[in-house]
């Protein structure tokens, strides 16, 4: 029998904070605990440890300092950037229309619903095609009757694909409509070079790339006033108010540094275990099918839909066995949706109740994917045999 | 095979009983899983929220217990099988002029069939669940199913579904013992569960109660007919079949000189058939599909005592064999609230012997003028049943 042992392949939900953060962190708890908006001793060091952060993550963006907003983390940025857009916009008279996707992370998706339903703004939805990526020519479309601002994910967290934003954002701009990413799972893995890209608005969070929980940033390019979200102090240059989280946005900058520095070789070991998982699920599951872009993938994704699979049961099998993985209909509550992601990508609702995601990380083993492998293999054999109706 | 390796999932809802059941198998040893179904989500009642069996507070409650018992928690998704299965049931048969009792049905189909099989897929031995009853050897070697110890908290009656096969990987831990003991034992625990209600309602109801459920999901359930007297007088009207039980008296809408009882309803002509309280009461029924714990009935014809509701007292009565799915139960006094589609539970001691579902009146019986004292005549019709139930 096997010996059970635990493996954690869901880095596309979380990541642990690397020790190197964890090191450049522990100095701004007790010791630097200042507060940055203090204008003695106590408050500069803080401070400097702050715009060291920034300059940091700016270097990385290629962008200027200024164009950094630190904010809690991803859904926060989502918001900042969906909302204070689009209210700023209605103020100057501007057409306030919202542009997306519908395979947009839920920060962005039920932000732009409730603008709709609660804030009359005017919202359209662009398809996406098998793969999850919008369509440059239905994005045009949509841009042509003008907008505000336009956001589309740069990488699915359900289907790994990433999307054409230099092309996406050419036509956004030629039509006067600010582009905002949301780059959460890109983050460590995909150039984030603001120029190359041509967004205007881009957000991060930490714990995608090895940095703690509960900090992201907003990148905002200079020049666009947004209203801000979160009001009080004029912290953030008054686009964001709120005592700065100074140990986390030193352990987002750390982090941030070692992905980009390290990024080749992580990469090409991502991609490596990744089409590892993508082979053998593909040769042992005849249930299995490859859900995202085959090619134009995230290096750490693997994703699927399991026919006739109750994903969330399966999920239990895997637990039971050691191995966490994701379904794109997680779920907590057993009443799980299906993926609103697959069913936009044209899968029915049954296969959108059997997604299955795979994601491996820095330390992922090729040991550790032999092992999950062979579970989930088992336990999708006992599923398959498992009656779903009831004794005639 | 010892105890740690052996792999006991318990279906948690959240409550003390099913909890405390968790709690008693991580004490002997098991490997536990708990595990809890999402039954259902009445969208038209306004979600999660409104359902009695698995609300969110619900389910956070169970995951708590779970991880201060050390085990694992599960929540499996089983809303198409209960609703394809349980809460159709239960519409039907409402349709059909019975007064189910969707618990039954739930423990043959969810319980002990979807759940069970998914425990066994997940490398279980057995399914554990908070029932009060209990399970034990018999002389030839199959498994009895008895009343908990608890009489009064006793559920065999809902568990008469259960066969041979079930048993043998079924465990109900909390049967041993009293339901202030199991309240005890949650304290002891540490369960933050020890003062929580009993669940009284059918769990897929929520707040609204049955009726308001068939007017939303069955509307035409709930179509309005005739109020008459045993003789077939006109009295009033009533506001579907549905809305009213055998013995009920408050709420009828018709004045009388004499306060007038639900004999009976008459679902061939839609019809609430009323009359004074002497008239109430039959000495027997007839149950259909049957189901023997055992595998087959003691006798074809045998004395024992028969239960026919999940609150009455067993009553002495002699019980005939009349096919593989059907029996007929005579009583020794007459029952006042004998009620169609209500499962009818045959009891040895505290052995649970099976049980069947109370037929239909005859129609015949209807247009007879007398509703009680026909039944006498149920047990010949019975075998024209066919051309009478059409």
């Amino acid at each position: 029998m096997r010996t059970k042992r635990d493996v954690y392949l869901d880095y596309s939900a979380s990541t642990p904070v690397d020790p190197r953060v964890m090191e450049a962190m522990m100095p701004y708890f007790s010791d630097v605990f200042g507060n940055p908006s203090s204008s003695h001793r106590y408050g500069r060091e803080a401070d400097r440890a702050i715009e060291d952060s920034r300059e940091t993550v700016a270097a990385i963006l290629n962008c200027r300092p200024l164009e950094i907003i630190f904010t809690s983390g991803g859904s926060e940025s989502d918001n900042l950037a969906l909302r204070g857009a689009a209210w700023r916009a209605r103020k100057q008279g501007k057409p306030a229309k919202l542009i997306t996707s519908p395979v947009e992370h839920s920060a962005v998706s039920s932000t732009v619903r409730q603008m709709g339903a609660l804030m009359d703004f005017e919202t359209q939805v662009v398809p996406v095609d098998r793969y999850g990526l919008i369509d440059p020519a239905a994005f045009g479309e949509a841009c042509a009757s003008g907008g505000a601002v336009a956001s589309v994910i740069y990488a699915n967290n359900e289907l790994g694909s990433i999307n054409d934003l230099l092309a996406l954002s050419r036509i956004a701009r030629s039509n006067d409509i600010l582009l905002h990413t949301d780059a959460v799972q890109a983050g460590g893995q995909l150039t984030l070079d603001v120029q190359q890209l041509g967004v205007d608005m881009l957000s991060l969070s930490a714990h995608k790339f090895y940095g703690p929980k509960g900090v992201g940033i907003l990148y905002l390019r200079d020049g666009i006033e947004l209203a801000p979200t979160q009001t009080g102090g004029g912290h953030e240059a008054g686009r964001r108010a709120g005592t700065h989280n100074t140990p986390f946005i030193v352990g987002l900058a750390a982090a941030l540094q070692l992905a980009h520095t390290e990024s080749d070789d992580r990469n090409a070991r991502f991609r490596f275990l990744r089409d590892s998982i993508i082979d053998a699920i593909l040769q042992r599951v005849p249930a299995a099918e490859l859900s995202g872009h085959p090619q134009r993938r995230l290096p750490s994704h693997a994703s699927f839909v399991l026919n006739g699979i109750d994903a969330n049961a399966l999920l239990m099998h895997l637990d039971m066995n050691g191995v966490a993985v994701s379904s794109g209909s997680a779920c907590l509550t057993g009443n799980p949706e299906p993926a609103e992601t697959l069913l936009a990508a044209g899968y029915t609702v049954e296969q959108a109740k059997s997604g299955l995601r795979l994601s491996v990380g820095i330390s992922t083993t090729e040991d550790e994917i032999e092992y999950a492998l062979d579970v989930l293999v088992e336990a999708v054999g006992k599923l398959s045999r498992l009656r779903r109706e009831p004794a005639p | 095979m010892s105890r740690s390796d052996t792999r006991v999932v318990v279906a948690m809802s959240g409550g003390v009983d099913s909890s405390v059941a968790a709690a008693l198998m991580v004490r002997a040893g098991y490997d536990v899983v708990g595990m809890m179904m999402r039954l259902w989500t009445d969208d038209a009642l306004g979600g999660a929220e409104h359902n009695r069996c698995c609300t969110p507070e619900q389910m956070s409650d169970a995951r708590r217990i779970a991880d201060k018992l050390g085990i694992p928690f599960y929540v499996l998704d089983s809303k198409d099988i209960f609703r394809s299965t349980v809460v159709q049931y239960f519409i039907d048969q409402h349709r059909d002029g019975y007064t189910p009792n969707p618990c039954l049905e739930c423990n043959r189909h969810i319980r002990f069939d979807w759940l069970l099989n998914n425990a066994l897929a997940l490398d279980a031995d057995y399914l554990a669940t908070g029932h009060y009853a209990r399970i034990s050897r018999n002389s030839t070697g199959g498994w009895d199913l008895r009343r908990g110890l608890d009489a009064a908290k006793d559920q065999s009656y809902v568990l008469s579904v259960m066969e041979q096969s079930q048993l043998a990987r079924a465990k109900f831990p909390v049967g041993e013992y009293h339901k202030h003991e199991v309240r005890e034992l949650a304290e002891e625990l540490g369960l933050n569960v020890a003062g929580k209600k009993d669940s009284q309602d059918l769990c897929f109801l929520g707040d609204s109660d049955y009726r308001d459920f068939l007017r939303l999901h069955a509307p035409d359930v709930m179509a309005p007919g005739p109020i008459v007297n045993a003789k077939g007088d006109l009295l009033g009207q009533h506001q579907g079949l549905a809305n009213y039980t055998i013995g009920q008296r408050k709420g009828l809408g018709i004045s009388a000189n004499e306060p007038l009882y639900v004999l009976a309803m008459n679902p061939y002509k839609n019809a609430l058939v009323v009359g004074a309280r002497d008239q109430l009461g039959r000495d027997r029924l007839i149950a259909e599909n049957a189901n023997w714990v055992s595998g087959a009935p003691p006798a074809r014809n045998f004395r024992a005592d028969v239960k026919i509701r999940y609150r009455a007292n067993a009553q002495p009565a002699a019980i005939e064999v009349i096919d593989q799915h059907r029996f007929s139960v005579i009583f020794d006094e007459p029952q006042r609230d004998i009620t169609p589609g209500q499962a009818a539970v045959i009891y040895q001691g505290d052995v649970c012997l099976g049980g069947g579902v109370i037929a239909k009146f005859a129609e015949a019986e209807f247009s007879s003028g007398r509703v009680a004292l026909a039944a006498a005549k149920s047990r010949r019709l019975s075998s024209q049943a066919d051309c009478v139930w059409e």
